[in-house]
């Protein structure tokens, strides 16, 4: 069986990250390991015959044999994240593939350049693999997440990645709320612009490697304040989930 | 047993008189998907070239370019990444409006297309003509935006629309079939939406690339 042929996975856990979005972990009958950054195409059938796809960054690290988390956001008035969502129930079976994608990812053999990771959104999800993998691989690299987020309650993973934060002194998280920010915020409140992002890359001891993932807007104006800033192209590496805005 | 997901069913209609390709859905936004940065051309730089196996390699500026004869494009797109658009308006250049201007060499067979920054991709050159593809210049229109792949594009509709090259700088034709980037990186050597070739391993004979051909 090769990582492209569709297998049948069982959800063993879901659980419920914010809001709006949940994390569904599948144990599959032919697990191949990944590399971070990858992603499981998931196809769902209906009784008449239709059938959609749709690509989910895989959440889980590596290390985490046999199983793999993908992270879905709840789109308004979404045909498959809707499902997830509202149709799902841990013992149920979904159909996917993978593990697919050469690029968005951080080498298996990680070089020692240090990481500067820019999220919005769901886009934090095969960053949060990245780094799940650092850790529980032991990766000296060191690294920033920058994470923009509407509002407190749109954080993802946050519990994980403060602890992550106080645990790993190379480690850093910063957090930018674009709409409302926590009571007595004393942070970045605003979208990520050149001067956030030249204090990120402060933070890191030499050159990074960038991966830049969320919406269009996000991505592209990151990408271009990144270029500017001296960074070659080389070094940017870019994944922009599906709509413009954000 | 065909596997079915309970209580799933299409959420919407799709399309009208469209037609959606096996796994796709309709968007009406217009999504971006790029490995990295968009370049910035300059166009004053700008070139667009035909080489490789032709008698007489041909190079157009910005305004030599522009000054061929365009034409309106209106067609369906489908992205691998499972989204499909119907109905987009286009103006550009039509492959064969380009090819007239060069010599085959009989042996051309295969066409890479590569862009500023980097990006390539592999086409058989049968795919590119008759009306299939062109280059676009406008998109809605206005000028092509460069995050969709301006100040010009490679567009090959009835393929999967990562062999439709953005930020294009010419065509080299070939005798053999050679992967570009995301073939490399384990994407179709043909892409047809229609037989869902997303990955190498749907192709329907990865070793011989007679049946890459249509
Ligand atoms: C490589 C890759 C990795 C991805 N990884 C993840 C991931 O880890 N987690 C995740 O939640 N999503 C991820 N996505 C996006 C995901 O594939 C779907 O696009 C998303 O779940 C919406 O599908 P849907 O069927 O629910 O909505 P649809 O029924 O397809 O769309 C409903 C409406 O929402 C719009 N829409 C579609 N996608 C979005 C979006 N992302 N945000 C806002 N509006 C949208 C559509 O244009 C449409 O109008 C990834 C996409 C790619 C290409």
């Amino acid at each position: 069986m090769s990582r492209l042929d569709w297998q049948i996975g069982t959800v063993v856990a879901i659980t419920t990250d914010t809001p709006r979005v949940k994390t569904f972990t599948l144990s599959l009958p032919h697990w191949t390991a990944h590399r971070a950054g990858q992603h499981y195409d998931l196809r769902l059938s209906a009784a008449d015959g239709y059938q959609t796809e749709r690509s989910y960054s895989i959440a889980s690290p590596p290390e985490q044999t046999g199983e793999i988390a993908l992270t879905v956001e709840l789109i308004a008035d979404g045909e498959v994240s809707g499902y997830l969502h509202e149709g799902v129930a841990v013992g149920d079976q979904l159909e996917l593939r993978g593990p697919i994608g050469g690029y968005f990812v951080w080498p298996a053999g990680a070089p020692a350049a240090p990481l500067l990771l820019v999220a919005g959104g769901s886009g934090v999800v095969p960053l949060m693999a990245m780094l799940r993998h650092r850790q529980r691989a032991g990766l000296p690299n060191p690294a920033v997440l920058l994470f923009s987020i509407r509002t407190p309650e749109e954080v993802i993973y946050q519990q994980e990645l403060e602890d992550m934060a106080a645990a790993d002194p190379a480690f850093t998280l910063l957090l930018t709320y674009t709409r409302q920010a926590p009571a007595g915020w004393a942070g970045y409140h605003h979208r990520v612009d050149a001067a956030m992002l030249a204090e990120a890359v402060a933070y890191l001891p030499g050159a990074p490697q960038c991966y830049v993932c969320g919406p269009t807007g996000l991505v592209e104006n990151v990408a271009t304040l990144l270029q500017t800033q001296g960074l070659p192209d080389e070094a940017i590496r870019t994944e922009r989930f599906g709509p413009t805005g954000g | 047993m065909p596997f079915i997901n309970k209580g799933f069913h299409a959420k919407r209609p799709t399309g009208g008189a469209h037609k959606l390709p096996p796994g796709q859905y309709e968007t009406q936004d217009f999504p971006v998907l790029t490995a990295g940065p968009t370049p910035r051309i300059n166009l004053a730089n700008w070139e667009f070239r035909l080489e490789g196996l032709v008698e007489n390699p041909v190079k157009w500026s910005w305004n030599e370019f522009n000054a061929l004869p365009q034409q309106s494009f209106n067609p369906d797109i489908h992205c691998v990444t499972k989204w499909s658009k119907f109905d987009t308006k286009w103006r550009g250049v039509s492959l064969d409006t380009l090819l007239e201007h060069v010599q085959l060499k009989p042996e051309a067979e295969f066409v890479l297309a590569f862009s500023y920054g980097g990006y390539t991709t592999n086409l058989p050159l049968a795919d590119l003509r008759n009306g299939q593809a062109f280059i676009g210049l406008q998109y809605e229109g206005k000028p092509l935006a460069p995050e969709h792949g301006g100040p010009a594009r490679l567009v090959v509709p009835h393929l999967y629309f990562w062999k439709s090259a953005k930020w294009v700088q010419g065509l080299r034709l070939m005798e053999v079939n050679k992967p570009g980037f995301w073939e490399e990186a384990g994407y179709s050597m043909y892409g047809d939406p229609w037989k869902e070739q997303r990955y190498g391993s749907d192709d329907d004979d990865e070793a011989d690339p007679s049946s890459l051909r249509r």
